[in-house]
């Protein structure tokens, strides 16, 4: 391995901490008062480490909690996580269309294990190839966040001033407005969709129905219904994607030959 | 409580990690289908968006912290595009809009 290439593998493992960075403060926020309810449930701090550590999501922990909370049989905490956690299924259904063809099994493992809405946001937004180094270093901090924040949430219950750990938790919107406001600037069709899916949203949780479902059922079928309808009425011509994908295939069919080191640009 | 919260955490973890290992691990070709590929381009959008609002709103449990937080991420994301900057000055403009009515 050549000394510009461990170098570069550095940088790139370094760009995903400091992108990473950020997530860390506002998962550790969540976590904090996701945290306080699972103590509620009456999970330990190492149980809610736990929890975080393996499960890495928001919405499907709530729901687990309230499981838990029940005491409900072991198959509607499936079903529940299921369902609170289904929009993953479609994001790592679109970030496996930008992993390079030859990216071996063990990293699609490894990366496969956070994509959390704002990990997967943070990679699918880089150009290019999902870049694994990216993600681990992205991980580093993120994951450690949301599992301390989770357990010092049980122990330390409402230590914190309240106004503080509510300031924290809108870090995760502002992190989400970066990531969808930037592409809508560029694509039009973005940002009206964007547009449209504030106001489904907020129409969708005022109606009588449907506004009493889990946010994680209103988030799945919004998304279904919008994107969908969007993938009919605009199809994207393009594709810098398929260009893309084109240059990356003759790429790593003349790398095949060189090395299995060869992935960085 | 008759079960086992460890069993619960075990199971909701598979189910967690299976759903994001699948698709990346099976799905190795480029899909083709011009549909598809919209589709998957769109979701992540629609999802954040619907993920933000009206949440944003309720997060601080002050609807004026949250407006001026969205609205001012919203700017700021539209002009630099900096993910840690949104994100800290979102904090800041919510945990200042607290102080607001005491003015």
């Amino acid at each position: 391995m050549s000394e510009t290439e461990t170098l570069n593998k550095k940088k790139i493992f370094l760009q995903g901490v400091r992108d990473g960075m950020p997530i860390c403060i506002g998962y550790f926020a969540v976590a904090f008062s996701l945290g306080i309810a699972a103590r509620n449930a009456g999970i330990s701090a190492f149980q809610g480490f736990l929890m975080s550590l393996l499960n890495n999501a928001s919405a499907g922990e709530y729901a687990l909690i309230t499981t838990i909370a029940a005491d409900a049989p072991y198959l509607e905490a499936v079903i529940i996580t299921l369902v609170a956690n289904a929009r993953y299924l479609l994001m790592s259904t679109a970030l496996s269309q930008r992993f390079s063809p030859d990216t071996p099994m063990v990293h699609r493992l490894c990366v496969s294990y956070d994509i959390t809405d704002e990990l997967f946001g943070i990679a699918i937004a880089r150009e290019g190839n999902v870049q694994p180094l990216y993600s681990y270093g992205a991980f580093a901090v993120a994951i450690p966040g949301w599992a301390f924040g989770t357990a010092f949430g049980i122990l330390m219950g409402n230590m914190l001033p309240a106004n503080i750990v509510s300031a924290l938790s809108v870090a995760l919107y502002g992190m989400f407005l970066a990531i969808i406001i930037p592409p809508a600037k560029k694509d039009k069709i973005v940002g009206v969709l964007v547009l449209i899916s504030f106001a489904a949203s907020y129409i969708a949780s005022r109606l009588p129905v449907i506004g009493g479902w889990s946010e994680g059922t209103r988030i799945i079928l919004l998304t279904v219904v919008i994107a969908g309808a969007a993938a009919v009425l605009f199809p994207r011509k393009e594709e810098t994607g398929s260009d893309m994908d084109k240059v990356a295939a003759d790429r790593n069919d003349r790398e095949n030959e060189a090395s299995e080191n060869g992935s960085i640009e | 409580m008759t079960h086992n919260i460890y069993i619960y955490i075990l199971l909701a973890g598979a189910v967690s990690y299976l759903l994001r290992m699948i698709p990346v691990t099976l799905l190795k070709k480029p899909i083709k289908n011009v549909y598809i590929r919209s589709f998957l381009y769109y979701v992540p959008y629609v999802t954040l968006a619907v993920m933000t609002f009206p949440a944003i709103l309720t997060a601080t449990g002050s609807v004026t912290a949250g407006i001026l937080a969205l609205v001012v991420g919203i700017i700021l994301a539209w002009t630099t595009g900096s993910l840690p900057l949104v994100a800290a000055v979102c904090c800041i403009v919510a945990f200042a809009a607290g102080y607001l009515p005491m003015l």
